[in-house]
């Protein structure tokens, strides 16, 4: 018998769509061109790299000059955050949140060993950062500004137009990581006043290793790299044009079908949380209702959530984990530190992220196995009837 | 990331439970990861009769916990004294290399359990 396979953990990454390999594939076989050589070959490439820009640019209410392609997310941040330090030289003083992604976050310590400040913001219980403190930790040597759109874990969304308006007000700049909300949630440039976003196609259904950054007109960011003349100079390198291609073709899907796609992901993330929240000892871990679509993390009491990622993994059910014992590290998340949870319920969480694919029945499949799973590691544990 | 017999002891763990009239009890946690083993050993003329555990924790830690309870049952406390986390291991047939330093940590345990027997056999002639 065939084991079913059921995957939830779109925040880690998502399956390619199959229109996505169908636009790309051309590209891997006869428009195999440099878009930089000025002959037939690199021509016809070069124009399809300028649609796609232009296409993706339209999609997020931008200005194709002002998209960068680039390689992902982290390669986004690191190319803003230090590109924009460089800019401004020292001293300088940036302001981001304590709930950030490694990509963010180890950028800024590595620039604060370089002799900048930084300023990690707390958060609420909810994963959430207040603006009344983010306002009173502006110095006169802030220079930008950097608090994701919604946290990767917990999935939480940040007040992001109201600190946009505070960092306009205010002359600093302002990036948002936008690699959660991509192609999940609206994401107008016209409104949302960033000056800087990153955003990586993997999260949408695109292909790996490749992503883009949002730079604002008029910002200035200084390269981290030197090369050719490609991306304007900002990231030299000969451009990914698969990926391109598939990135752009990613998220005009994902933005045609955006509000069926999120209103049926909050459908299955109310009946998930619904029924994750009647076993016994699970607490929700996040904002109620401001959080991802598709994102539901909870912790159990009394047992570890690598022990329950692995029994899930037996059931053919893919999810993720805050524990330490399942991140490579002896430290539990520090995201679940940040909203306050003990050692303990941060080893507990499990992360279920939902995506295109999944079905009630996979929350049925779910809900049907997860409380034996539960209940029999609880056996298990020497501190559950303590 | 683990191999067949650490998944194997992980889904159906040995002598998982409490010992009622345990001889021994003892306890060992990782103060790194929270990781805690509890054992429960029955002795007679000092060799180990029966066992049982709990363990709070990861694969490694469960896997580790169980695979020691099958290799100390019929053992004579002074050979269950030698078993070191590193044997249990081996056992094992190896674990990741992180899962070494911080849930492998059933031996502890187990030694602690024969510690409280003799420390509590001494009170017992001292009376």
């Amino acid at each position: 018998m065939n084991k079913r396979l059921i995957y939830m953990d779109h925040s880690a990454t998502t399956p390619v769509r199959e229109e996505v390999v169908e636009a790309m594939l051309p590209y891997l076989r006869e428009y195999y061109g440099n878009p930089s050589s000025i002959h037939f070959a690199g021509r016809t490439v070069r124009r399809a790299v300028d649609e796609a820009r232009a296409k993706t640019a339209e999609l997020l209410g931008a200005e194709p000059e002002e998209i960068y392609f680039t390689a992902g997310g982290t390669e986004s941040n690191n190319i803003i955050l230090r590109g924009t330090a460089r800019k401004h030289g020292k001293p300088g003083h940036i302001i981001t949140s304590s709930i950030e992604h490694h990509a963010v976050l180890d950028v800024c310590k590595d620039l604060e060993a370089d002799g900048y400040s930084v300023t990690y913001l707390p958060v609420d219980n909810y994963g959430r950062v207040q603006v009344d403190d983010l306002r009173q930790a502006i110095t006169p040597e802030t220079f930008i500004i950097s608090i994701m759109m919604a946290n990767n874990e917990i999935g939480t969304l940040q007040p992001v137009n109201e600190i946009a308006e505070l960092a306009q007000q205010r002359n600093i700049l302002f990036h948002t990581d936008a690699v959660q909300v991509g192609g999940h949630l609206p994401l107008d440039l016209r409104s949302l006043k960033a000056d800087f976003i990153s955003l990586s196609a993997h999260k949408f259904n695109g292909p790996k290793g490749i992503g883009l950054l949002f730079r604002r007109k008029g910002t200035q960011l200084a390269p981290l790299y030197r090369g050719g003349g490609q991306e304007r100079k900002l990231r030299p390198g000969t451009e990914n044009v698969p990926g391109i291609i598939g990135l752009a073709k990613a998220l005009e899907l994902a933005v045609a079908e955006m509000e069926a796609q999120r209103k049926q992901l909050e459908n299955l993330r109310s009946k998930l949380i619904n029924g994750l929240l009647a076993i016994e000892g699970a607490l929700l871990n996040g904002h109620p209702v401001e959080r991802l679509p598709g994102n539901v993390n909870v912790s159990f009491q009394h047992i570890e959530g690598e022990a329950v990622l692995l029994s899930l993994d037996l059931e053919g059910i893919a999810a993720s984990s805050g524990s330490a014992c399942s991140s490579g590290s002896l430290e539990p998340s520090h995201v679940l530190s940040a909203i306050g949870l003990d050692h303990a319920t941060a080893h507990g969480s499990i992360r279920f992220s939902l995506g295109l694919g999944n079905s009630e029945a996979d929350i049925d499949y779910l809900l049907a196995r997860l409380p034996r799973i539960v209940e029999k590691l609880r056996l298990m544990s020497p501190t559950y009837y303590a | 990331m683990y191999n067949e017999k650490v998944i194997d002891h992980f889904s159906n763990p040995r002598n998982v439970g409490e010992l009622e009239n345990a001889d021994a009890i003892g306890e060992h946690g990782s103060f790194k990861c929270g990781d805690t083993m509890k054992i429960y050993l029955k002795i007679k003329n000092d060799r180990i009769e029966d066992v049982r555990f709990q363990t709070y924790g990861c694969g490694a830690a469960i896997a580790s916990s169980s695979m020691l309870t099958e290799m100390v049952k019929g053992k004579t406390i002074d050979e269950a004294m030698q078993i070191t986390n590193q044997d249990v291991a081996d056992e094992l047939g190896g674990l990741p290399p992180l899962k070494l330093h911080c849930s492998n940590l059933a031996a502890d345990a187990l030694h602690n359990a024969i510690e409280n027997y003799r420390k509590g056999k001494e009170n017992v002639k001292q009376d």
